[in-house]
């Protein structure tokens, strides 16, 4: 456990020096959170049916979206990607580590570091001013908590799988693109899911993206009420396992490509 | 200036041929940006399918908001790409090997690179655009045309600008780069949508401090037979896109200055 | 003739944002940064006159870029006359460019995924270069340059040295009447240097071009200048024939010789033994107290000696040794 740990650490050491980065960051997804609140209080306001969700859980849906950005598995992870076209794999090779589990970590730390970063400041001016609400119960908080931390490994596992995929240089640049454009159609980012039309919901429901945003931030508002938290975590436990195995096998395969190319 | 426009063109078409020594990835990109253009549109299109309208606006009234500053978008991507890049230029030293040219220093930053997998926003936009007009009932005279134009160009002339203006600040700092990315970025996203939605200051920032809404929403108004705008008179509508073209000058202006700065500082 | 290149005390000052460490000194900084004050260029003055190659050294960060920086209208001064072909550079930086070549040895100016001749083709529009002009330069460089097979070839296939006869060919498209060469010859191999250096002597020699070269690399210097300047912190140290480098660097010559008997014991009062291997033994000794021939007659008359050479210590340590020379001195101000 010590060496990943490590790397964790070694990469929170170098994400503290980008503060000013991350405070513009906290500013743009302020700014974002703001137009997007604006139009959705447009919309419900032209409106009197009854919706899935009401406009106050959705003002607070974008404002956990936007604190949340981070975890969007939206890019690879950029030393990866150069490592595997440098064909630099090889050092990497050379540790007495897994190479799986290393990799995961540096994609944790990735996406891990600058959500913490930039969630805190927003989460407090959200909280203050801007109508974000708290969960109604402790039951909603835990399962929120356990929610969002499952979110996290999910999203590090996306983004390994697709860092991986680099190994095949042109088909993983474009399964890259297509995930990331699922996952923010898929997460809630762009739309709260609820408020997709059926047939995309349903695909929704097929992916694994929904577990990294939309059913944490749905469990925090009790949206998803707190007693259903346990069925959709062990769904959420179910994508981690099938994604941390695929992206073990096809760096297995990778890696014996890497071999064949040789050099 | 004639002669500055064969340059530029020279520059696009050796741009073009080196993209496509990548053929593959030079079409996946194009396919992705016309893909996750395409979620927006998606998103705003089940909106309307729950919502049914919005603070008035109908979908294909909205999208042809959206396509215009879509398409505004991508051309300013396409064209004026080599300013969002600047920053990395100004860091490897490659702006001084411009300097020693005897060129204008923003015709050879423009000309740096010509981005061709924007057609996919672009292509996404125009399909949105020339459906919008087709659903709609306007009658398109020579004018309207010229109108929907207008507002595109000056639309690119105005992205355009927000890519000059952060280019700029990299003389300056590299930490605050990000401010800009936010209002271009954020800019397209609050115009393809009708301006009445948002808060009074948020009006009026993307109306005067960026010019935005003289080159989608104004316009727009005026194709629609809206009447004027926060009490100014229609007409108005009409002229407003002249706002996109000055907005890209000042930012020249402004960058002049910027070079200047590097020229004394050297960094 | 009139110089092709004025400069009269020219100053260069930049202001350097010190950044205080720690979380609090971020903070403070946005409020309010402190500066140090660095003289790059700190009153230089020199001419070249027309058909010169020059040979501009100094250790990194000595105001060797920032001059040519400000010769080729990238940078202004802070203070100084500066003319290169009779203009002032950062006041009509388009038309003093218009007149000059300049190769960045670091930096390629050609686009990297796009054939060589493309490259050409575009800086004869960006230069605005008449076809018939364009035409009768390209095939003068081509054939001097060796560069026929590449003209087709990808820029990021070929390799260093090819590159940089590449753009060597590039920065001379619009026939400047002044180069600035920035390291030409780094991370060439032997092959390459040489073909370059012979390159840049030809133009000099035959087409009358003024050079000015800045390098790391003594041995173009040596193969290249006949004048050379020496910078150090800003100022010139030495401006002069390289003869005169070396006599400004104090002369010591070192005389090696190999001993027959290798467990002899050396005596000899006039030179300083520096190493001893074995039969071989370098010594050290100055020219001006003791006549190299005499060294060698009394040397070869107390010893048995099956080979003897003498050398001049090579460039490097002359100007290693100019710059300490320069560090020791007391600055102006305090």
């Amino acid at each position: 456990m010590r060496p990943y740990l490590c790397i964790l650490g070694a990469r929170f050491r170098v994400q503290l020096q980008y503060r000013a980065a991350a405070l513009a960051g906290t500013l743009t997804q302020l700014f974002w959170g703001l137009i997007r609140v604006m139009i959705f209080d447009g919309f419900y306001r032209s409106s009197t049916a009854v919706h899935p969700i009401s406009l106050a859980q959705v003002v607070s849906y974008v404002w956990l979206s936007q604190a949340a950005f981070g975890m969007l598995p939206d890019r690879v992870e950029p030393e990866l990607r150069d490592m595997i076209r440098t064909g630099n794999v090889t050092s990497e090779l050379l540790r007495p580590i897994d190479l799986y589990w290393s990799w995961f970590c540096r994609c944790l730390a990735m996406t891990l570091i600058p959500t913490l970063m930039r969630s805190g400041p927003l989460l407090a001016v959200a909280f203050a001013f801007l109508e974000l609400q708290t969960p109604p119960g402790a039951a909603s908080v835990l399962a929120a908590a356990a929610a969002f931390a499952g979110g996290m490994l999910v999203s590090s596992a996306i983004t390994a799988l697709l860092s991986i995929g680099l190994f095949w240089t042109v088909s993983g640049d474009g399964l890259t693109r297509l995930s990331v454009a699922a996952a923010y159609l898929f997460s809630g980012m762009v739309l709260p899911i609820p408020l997709l039309p059926e047939a995309l919901q349903r695909a929704a429901a097929l992916l694994p993206y929904r577990y990294v945003l939309d059913v944490p931030m749905r469990l925090y508002l009790g949206h998803i009420p707190a007693s259903e938290a346990p069925m959709h975590l062990a769904a959420q436990l179910a994508w981690l396992l099938v994604l941390v195995a695929a992206g073990r096998g096809v760096l297995s395969r990778g890696l014996g490509r890497l071999v064949v190319q040789g050099g | 200036m004639r002669d500055a426009f064969t340059l530029y063109l020279r520059y696009a078409a050796i741009s073009i041929r080196s993209q496509l020594e990548y053929r593959a990835s030079c079409a996946m990109f194009a396919a992705a940006s016309f893909v996750i253009s395409a979620i927006d549109f998606c998103a705003l299109w089940a909106l309307f399918r729950r919502f049914g309208s919005l603070q008035g606006w109908k979908l294909q009234e909205v999208a042809l908001l959206y396509g215009m500053v879509n398409v505004s978008f991508a051309l300013a991507e396409g064209f004026a790409r080599g300013f969002d890049s600047f920053e990395t230029m100004v860091r490897n030293g490659g702006f001084d090997r411009l300097l020693v040219r005897p060129r204008s220093t923003a015709l050879q930053v423009a000309g740096q690179e010509l981005q061709l997998m924007r057609v996919g926003r672009l292509a996404q936009g125009a399909l949105v655009l020339f459906w919008a007009a087709g659903e709609l009932d306007v009658h398109w005279s020579v004018a309207r045309l010229a109108l929907v134009a207008a507002a595109v160009v000056s639309g690119a002339c105005l992205f355009a600008g927000l890519f000059v203006l952060q280019a700029t600040l990299a003389f300056w700092t590299t930490s605050t780069l990000e401010i800009v990315n936010t209002v271009t970025y954020g800019g397209v996203e609050t115009a393809q949508y009708p301006l009445d939605v948002y808060r009074p200051w948020f009006r009026a920032f993307f109306t005067f401090v960026v010019p935005l809404a003289c080159v989608n929403y104004l316009p727009a108004h005026a194709l629609l037979g809206r009447g004027g705008v926060f009490g100014a008179p229609a007409w108005l509508n009409w002229i407003a896109p002249a706002m996109g073209p000055a907005f890209l000058a000042a930012a020249l202006g402004v960058w002049q200055m910027g070079v200047r700065r590097y020229c004394s500082t050297g960094s | 003739m009139a110089a092709i290149v004025r400069v009269e005390n020219l100053l260069k000052t930049f202001r350097i944002a010190e950044r205080r460490p720690g979380l609090w000194g971020a903070v403070a900084g946005l409020v309010h940064r402190r500066h140090r004050e660095v003289r790059a260029v700190d009153g230089i003055s020199f001419e070249l006159g027309p058909g010169e190659l020059v040979g501009y050294i100094g250790p990194n960060g000595a105001g060797k870029s920032t001059t040519v920086k400000i010769l080729s209208g990238i940078l202004v001064p802070d203070s100084g006359l500066c003319e290169v072909l009779g203009r002032v550079p950062w006041k009509q930086r388009v038309e003093t460019v218009a007149r000059i070549g300049v190769v960045f040895g670091q930096r390629t100016q050609l686009w990297w995924d796009l054939p060589v001749r493309e490259s050409f083709e575009l800086l004869r529009d960006i230069y605005r270069i008449e076809p018939g002009a364009y035409r009768a330069k390209s095939d003068e460089l081509i054939a001097m340059l060796g560069l026929e097979r590449l003209l087709d070839v990808p820029v990021r296939q070929l390799s260093l040295g090819q590159r940089m006869r590449c753009d060597l060919a590039a920065a001379l498209l619009h026939s400047p009447e002044l180069l600035f060469l920035d390291e030409p010859t780094i991370g060439l191999d032997a092959v390459s240097k040489l073909a370059v250096r012979d390159f840049i002597r030809r133009l000099n020699r035959e087409r009358g071009a003024s050079v000015i070269l800045t390098t790391h690399d003594l041995d173009d210097i040596e193969a290249l200048c006949t004048r050379v300047l020496v910078i150090a912190d800003g100022r010139i140290l030495c401006d002069g024939p390289l003869s005169d480098l070396r006599a400004r660097a104090g002369s010591r010559r070192s005389l090696t010789v190999d001993l027959v008997d290798p467990a002899a014991i050396v005596d000899c009062p006039e030179a300083e033994i520096v190493s001893r291997d074995g039969q071989r033994v370098q010594l050290c000794f100055d020219p001006t107290r003791v006549k190299t021939a005499d060294l060698i007659g009394r040397f070869v008359a107390r010893h048995p000696v099956r080979d003897l050479f003498v050398e001049n210590p090579p460039i490097e340590e002359l100007v290693a040794e100019l710059y300490q020379d320069a560090r020791r001195e007391p600055p102006d101000l305090p």
